[in-house]
């Protein structure tokens, strides 16, 4: 990848808050690279460091060392003010004493540009969010979706290089959520501006995202497109937070690795090291089948489209598999029957923790 | 008439019941007072003090003009004019300088942890529990010239000669500016406290240099607050009595001192009472003008 496609990266990027022994690392040396118009999702759970990650970014915090880097130049010592990037925040931070239009038009009217050509842009950034019935309105007039569109507007309207936006959808109801999702995707397509998109719902990341940094405990964990997360996570945190999973512990033997219940499990992507390791397989990829590892029905859950069928194995792993309802709904199962499962194959991965 | 209609009926009733000690001492301790001195200000002055049952227009004619001794002409009063020329001049300067040492010290304020903000409001109300007039002959201790600023002055070496602050315009507006500073700054504090400390944020993202976003979007947002200080500022500097006496000597009065000029040593009654009048006619008028304009400049901004 040439530099140039790059919009905007994080080099080894530390941020402690407090002073000596009392210090705590929200962010423990990142170093992240964000391509020119991808849509790139910061994801983990709260206090994982991805908002000082942002705010670095934007400007907000000056990293404790590291470098931010803008198309290659260094901006760490930038003022937000001066940074070609925008922020859509959480609260929206709209300001209460302008209108719908005044709001939108303020970076440009901050940024010296003529009276006509500000209005101008207000209007067509009012018009990408549909809002243009609103312009004249008070901030405070508007439902929280509107705002959020309005905040979106904002942002946009300065034509940043970088769009941040951190956890814009956190405070819409689910319904407002789904569609202000799809409408932030065709934003992010209609104008080509790279999104750094911060959020703790892994289903938002998932279905948004171009490319996905999972980030925990200051560190980013992973990075990969949606697919590769889902599929390939590389360690147990990972694992874990995207989707659920089940967890087996396991000794490798060559291309296979034996469970503990003495069952072998064959690998299509085996590691080159030995020893015990922890397998990992989602629940959709568990089946129920008339021979493979034993296994008692321990409870089940109805879940309409599905039912997540709660296993015991031998040694005592629980496994949830997840079995898709027929017609009937009914499942045919019955508490502390012996079952067999198998793993779809391709499914078992191994972790790297 | 329905049971409803009967108990609102009933509420209404037992409401004016309730507020009719408050309704009654207004009636007798504002409007009362008020109704004598207007009525007071048609009449004329009494050799001693007090008033003739006579109507004259005298004491409205004598806020402008004076007689001549000799030939009776009527001419303009420049003395008159000066006063209130003074008046309004450190009432406005007094205003203004609350409001720029007052804006600091409230954002401070409201910056701190909430137990670090009491006790810094608490220091800001202190003098208020101090009388007046002690708090005036403090500053007098204070500036006058062999007072302390003077003396250490002297004593470095730094003057040769005390620098004469007492009896000035200056030192009237030092005392109005730090007895009046708290109630520029309370109202002030209330309005940054419900300040939404994002905006900042947003401001400096959207290209706001530091003084666009005080400018654009800090003073508009607590506008309210300024209005609210400048209000309580104005208005009591405007009326004020004690500082311009203690500080400013008998020469550099103000119309508080002028109005208890006409009901002391002036025995004119009806014309403090005519200027006591003006005095409210025109703090109303000013008032009504200004939050109209603020309010307004708060619509059309952009």
């Amino acid at each position: 990848m040439g530099v140039s496609e790059i919009a905007i990266e994080a080099r080894n990027a530390v941020k402690a808050f407090g002073q000596g022994a009392a210090a705590v690392r929200a962010l423990d040396d990142v170093s992240v690279q964000i391509r020119k118009g991808e849509f790139f999702t910061l994801l983990g759970p709260s206090g994982c460091g991805k908002t000082t990650l942002l705010r670095l970014i934007a400007g907000f915090e000056s990293p404790t060392s590291g470098q931010i880097l803008l198309d290659g130049q260094d901006i760490t010592n930038l003022p937000p003010n001066r940074r070609p990037v925008n922020t859509v925040f959480q609260s929206y931070a709209l300001f209460p004493h302008l209108t719908v239009a005044q709001n939108v038009g303020f970076g440009l009217q901050m940024q010296g540009k003529p009276k006509a050509e500000v209005e101008e842009t207000a209007r067509r950034m009012l018009a990408l969010v549909r809002l243009e019935a609103m312009a004249d309105r008070k901030t405070s007039q508007l439902s929280g979706g509107q705002q959020q569109r309005v905040a979106l507007a904002r942002a946009l309207a300065p034509k940043p290089k970088v769009l941040l936006l951190d956890e814009p959808l956190s405070a819409l109801d689910l319904k407002l959520r789904k569609e202000m999702q799809v409408e932030l995707k065709r934003l992010q397509t209609e104008t080509g501006i790279t999104f750094v998109f911060v959020t703790h719902d892994q289903e938002e990341a998932l279905t948004m995202s171009d490319r996905i940094g999972v980030m925990s405990a200051g560190k980013i964990q992973q990075i990969g497109a949606p697919r590769d997360i889902y599929t390939r996570p590389v360690n147990r945190f990972v694992a874990s937070f995207i989707g659920e999973t089940n967890f087996l512990p396991a000794t490798l033997q060559g291309a296979a690795a034996r469970l503990g219940t003495g069952d072998l499990v064959e690998l299509t992507d085996p590691p080159t090291r030995s020893g015990t390791v922890t397998l990992t397989v989602r629940p959709e990829q568990v089946r129920l089948a008339e021979s493979g590892i034993a296994a008692t029905i321990a409870s089940w859950v109805y879940f309409g489209t599905d039912t997540h069928v709660h296993l015991a194995l031998r040694d005592g792993t629980e496994v949830v598999a997840r079995l898709q309802s027929n017609p009937s709904g009914e499942t045919g199962l019955t508490q502390g029957a012996e079952v067999h499962l198998r793993f779809a194959p391709g499914a078992v991965q191994v972790l790297g923790d | 008439m329905s049971l409803e209609d009967d108990a609102r009926a009933r509420n209404v009733r037992s409401a004016w019941a309730l507020s009719a000690p408050a309704l009654l001492i207004l009636l007798l301790a504002a409007a009362g007072p008020l109704l004598i001195v207007a009525v007071y200000s048609f009449l004329s002055p009494g050799k001693y003090g007090n008033v003739e049952w006579v109507f004259s227009l005298d004491g409205w004619r004598g806020i402008l003009f004076t007689k001549d001794i000799f030939d009776d002409t009527l001419k303009l009063a420049d003395a008159h004019l000066t006063i209130f020329w003074r008046s309004v001049k450190l009432s406005l300067l007094t205003t203004g300088i609350t409001f720029l040492v007052g804006f600091p010290t409230a954002w401070f304020i409201a910056t701190r942890p909430p137990r670090a903000r009491a006790f810094w409001l608490f220091l800001i109300t202190i003098p208020f529990w101090t009388n007046l007039l002690i708090r005036t002959f403090a500053i007098n201790e204070v500036i006058r010239n062999e007072g302390l600023f003077n003396t250490v002055m002297i004593k470095l070496g730094l003057f040769d000669t005390p620098l004469r602050i007492i009896n000035t315009d200056a030192a009237v507006l030092m005392g109005m500016t730090y007895v009046y500073l708290p109630l520029m700054v309370l109202p002030l504090f209330a309005a940054i406290d419900r300040f939404d400390m994002r905006l900042l944020e947003a401001g400096y993202d959207l290209y706001a240099s530091r003084w666009q976003v005080l400018r654009r979007v800090i003073l508009p947002i607590v506008k309210p607050g300024i209005i609210a200080g400048s209000i309580l500022v104005f208005v009591p500097s405007l009326g004020a009595y004690v500082t311009p006496r203690v500080l400013g000597g008998g020469k550099n009065m103000m119309i508080g001192n002028f109005i208890e000029l006409q009901f002391g040593q002036g025995r004119n009654w009806p014309l403090g009472a005519a200027l006591s009048m003006t005095l409210l006619i025109v703090v109303m008028a000013a008032l009504l003008i200004y939050v109209r304009a603020a309010n307004k400049g708060g619509n059309g901004h952009g």
